[in-house]
């Protein structure tokens, strides 16, 4: 074997230990807006998740509302939940969307943590995901009465995040 | 007091770790054999420490001594003593200061009873082993203190989260722990020999049983975490791909390669290099899952509190010590000669094949693992890598392993013929063959994984007994026994696997009382609801009556509602039958209704009996072993 090839290894791992220090210090999200915020949302209707629950449409609803959007099998979805059911505490109406997902799977999640949501509509091929802007699960928007697209939020919800959110809803008022 | 004593114990043990390290550096350097000799008591004392300190530990939890701030945190006085007392490593300090304890423990390990290598080996590998610990002392002391007084006490503790509330999980950290922090002594071993240079079948012989003590702890952990999540999260499923459960995974995998590598130096003296570098990877593996779990920089069900400082710390260490035995590796391994030779058809061929994959399936899991953050840094996109990309990418490589691993023990070392390996597996070719055959015939609408799983696992559960053939079966070592039964392992949990992924039947309802469900061959009825209280927790409970022909079987599934901390958790009803498991869980209610899911998961018992298979094949492995090298000292003592 080369000589140099013996420090492959350790070249290896000084990428992976960049990774895993970049984790450490990254920056904290900034706010990359969907083309979308300021416009209506696109027309949409999508099928029930759960048997007897409402689902979710791109309708203007006469009050203003989150949508959020996530999925059972994603990881950062079980960490906001507390911050979803703070939001409803809040008096926050949340629509959701679920993405590529399953009735059997989405009733567990919510069972599990939580279930804040007024309506959840499945959408299997993220065609509704991708005609509002969201690239990843979870991202939440701040939709008004008019059906009017007011503010995105990236990423999981956290503590910091519900007082933003519960703004947000009141300037769309 | 007694904290304080904790305290001291752990000062006093990270004291006789630099003293260790420092009877080493000076010992080797100016060849003084009296400071080498002291490095085995002092190693011994310092296990004993920091076993002392872990004890007090466990005893402040269980008086509930709530002048200590963990104790407050992370425990309750109305908490059944079993869960006080796990709950003394159900947090970061307490788990930290367990990973010390085995830390040291397994330098005393070494220290009490390793006999086989020459003296300078055996320091360098002392001192490999004291220069680990001493970080990881000096984390505890100054960044995770479990001692820590609060003043003034608490009248009360916080509780312990409910989910860890469980007798499996309990016991599940600590068996995974000797698990990891045992391969610490594989990695010391390498550094021990990239020192002095001494690679060959007598080091491989002494490494091994070390090694699968480690592997057998990992195997029997990763299996009861799997189970555990099984029943107690309530999601039917067995396995998540969490960042957690990669972190336990890696170090297995590689642990698992290096078992194989080791046994190729044992006996032919071949694969030195490669089997330093999987004694440097597995540890490794183990240090960068811990990294991954504390420093919170991964989402996770697991993990605990995030926290940058300690975050940093440990990155620091992480850089030092797999760092530093990389760079050993790259600058010293050029000098170990390299090993005997061999044909690419042979049994160390067959060996280098499941090494190869082995290290591929780690390199997939770790990229999966680290790719969220992969992918915030290089595009700036948040997401998370879930269950559809292992599986599409370490499943079918796992297939492959599998069926190699069929063909490996009936190999021959050095070189052999393919077609001489053919007539040694028509068997199993065979078997699998007919059960592709049942399964068409059946009409059994398996996917393609699963349908190969299975075929594979009746031709590799055939071809795993194959070694014993046309031997007599009582003067087979034990150790081929123990590969037999390991391999066998594979096959059974493989079998469960995907028999569960190609056969599991769901049914999702909400339901009255007196309704009917239907779930597989099941018909089960919705008998009521009613109160019931625990210890420390209220639940309702579901009675469900299950029919399949015969008599009817009781399922109760609850919901509980847990005090302190208030959490609801759902607790499972599995019914375990012989060819399946019938699962039951209750979900919330909606008027007169209740959410009740039922999953019939054929055969999923066999994932589970596999991992523990696996690890009484270990188990046997290290004790014939053990047996072959007694028996060998006794015949050189003879002579």
């Amino acid at each position: 074997m080369r000589r140099w090839a013996l420090w492959l290894p350790l070249a290896f791992f000084a990428v992976v230990l960049a990774v895993v220090g970049y984790g450490l210090v990254r920056p904290p999200d900034e706010p990359l807006r969907s083309h979308l915020v300021g416009q209506r949302l696109p027309a949409f209707s999508l099928p029930a998740a759960l048997p007897g629950r409402p689902t979710v449409t791109g309708a203007a609803t006469g009050e203003p509302r989150l949508i959020n959007i996530f999925a059972s099998w994603c990881v950062p979805c079980i960490a906001e939940a507390p911050q979803l059911l703070q939001l409803e505490a809040a008096g926050a109406r949340i629509d959701a969307i679920a993405i590529r997902d399953t009735p059997a799977d989405i009733a567990r999640f919510l069972d599990r943590h939580g279930d804040p949501f007024a309506a959840i509509g499945r959408d299997d091929a993220s065609k509704v995901q991708l005609a509002l802007g969201s690239a990843g699960v979870p991202e939440t928007f701040v939709v008004d009465g008019n059906g009017v697209i007011r503010h995105q939020h990236l990423g999981n919800i956290t503590e910091e995040d519900v007082p933003v959110l519960l703004a947000e809803l009141e300037k769309a008022r | 007091m007694i904290a304080e004593a904790g305290l001291a114990a752990l000062w006093l043990a990270a004291a006789l770790c630099a003293l260790q390290l420092a009877l080493v550096a000076i010992g080797m350097k100016e060849g003084r054999g009296d400071l080498i000799a002291a490095v085995r008591p002092v190693a011994m004392v310092q296990g004993l420490l920091a076993a002392a300190s872990f004890l007090i530990l466990i005893w402040l939890f269980v008086r509930s001594d709530m002048s200590v701030e963990l104790v407050v945190a992370n425990s309750h006085s109305a908490k059944p003593l079993m869960y006080r007392i796990a709950g003394a490593w159900g947090n970061h300090e307490g788990s930290m200061l367990m990973w010390v304890t085995v830390l040291a423990i397994a330098g005393a390990c070494i220290a009490a009873f390793e006999r086989q290598l020459t003296s300078a080996m055996h320091a360098a590998t002392m001192g490999a082993q004291a220069f680990i610990g001493l970080g990881f002392y000096a984390f505890l002391l100054f960044a995770s203190n479990p001692f820590a007084r609060l003043s003034p006490p608490a009248p009360e503790g916080l509780g312990l989260n409910p989910l860890l509330q469980d007798p499996g999980l309990a016991f599940h950290p600590p068996t995974l722990y000797i698990g990891y922090v045992g391969l610490s002594i594989a990695f010391s071993f390498a550094v021990g020999a990239l020192v002095t240079g001494e690679v060959g079948p007598k080091f491989a012989r002494a490494m091994r049983p070390w090694v699968l003590i480690a592997w057998i702890f990992l195997t029997i952990g990763i299996t009861a975490g799997s189970y555990w999540a099984y029943y107690e999260l309530g999601w039917g499923g067995w396995w998540f791909w969490d960042p957690v459960e990669n972190a336990s995974l890696m170090p297995w995998l590689a642990a698992t390669a290096l078992l194989h590598s080791v046994s190729v130096l044992a006996t032919r003296d071949g694969l030195r290099a490669w089997t330093l570098m999987l004694a440097v990877v597995a540890f490794s593996m183990s240090m960068v899952g811990t990294f991954l779990v504390r420093s919170g920089i991964l989402t996770s069900v697991h993990a605990f509190a995030v926290d940058p400082t300690r975050g940093t710390f440990i990155l620091v260490l992480l850089a030092l010590y797999i760092g530093g035995a990389l760079a050993l590796y790259g600058s010293r391994v050029a000098h170990v000669r390299s090993g005997a030779p061999f044909d690419p058809v042979s049994r160390e061929g067959a060996l280098v094949a499941n090494n190869l994959l082995l290290s591929v399936i780690l390199a997939i899991v770790l990229i999966g693992t680290l790719y969220p953050l992969i992918a915030d840094g290089l595009f700036s996109e948040q997401l998370s890598v879930g269950p559809p990309y292992f599986n599409a990418t370490a499943g079918p490589i796992a297939l492959l392993l599998v069926a190699i691993m069929a063909a490996g023990p009936l190999l021959r070392w050095r070189s052999d013929r393919l077609g001489a390996l053919g007539a040694r597996l028509r068997f199993a070719v065979i078997a699998g063959a007919t059960m592709a055959l049942a399964l068409v015939i059946l009409g059994a609408e398996a996917g393609v994984m699963p349908f190969i799983g299975l075929v594979l696992a009746a031709g590799v559960a055939v071809a795993s007994l194959a070694p014993l053939w046309g031997r007599n079966l009582k003067r087979t070592p034990l150790f081929t026994w123990g590969m037999v039964i390991a391999h066998l392992g594979i096959a059974v949990s493989l079998a469960g696997m995907s028999a569960n992924a190609a056969f599991t039947k769901e049914t999702l309802a909400a339901a009255r009382f007196g309704d009917v469900l239907e779930v597989g061959p099941f018909r089960v009825k919705f008998m009521g609801v009613r109160p019931v209280a625990g210890p420390n927790w209220s639940a309702l409970e579901a009675e469900l009556r299950a029919v399949r022909g015969g008599a009817p079987m009781r399922l109760l599934p609850q919901a509980r509602f847990f005090a302190s901390p208030p959490t609801n958790t759902n607790e499972a009803a599995i019914r375990t039958l012989w060819d399946g498991q019938l699962y039951a869980v209750m979900g919330a209610r909606d008027d007169d209704r209740w959410q009740i899911r039922l999953w019939w998961k054929p055969f999923v018992t066999l994932i589970w009996l596999g991992g523990a298979l696996i690890a009484l094949g270990g188990l046997l492995s290290l004790v014939g072993r053990w047996r072959r090298e007694r028996a060998a000292a006794l015949r050189e003592s003879w002579l």
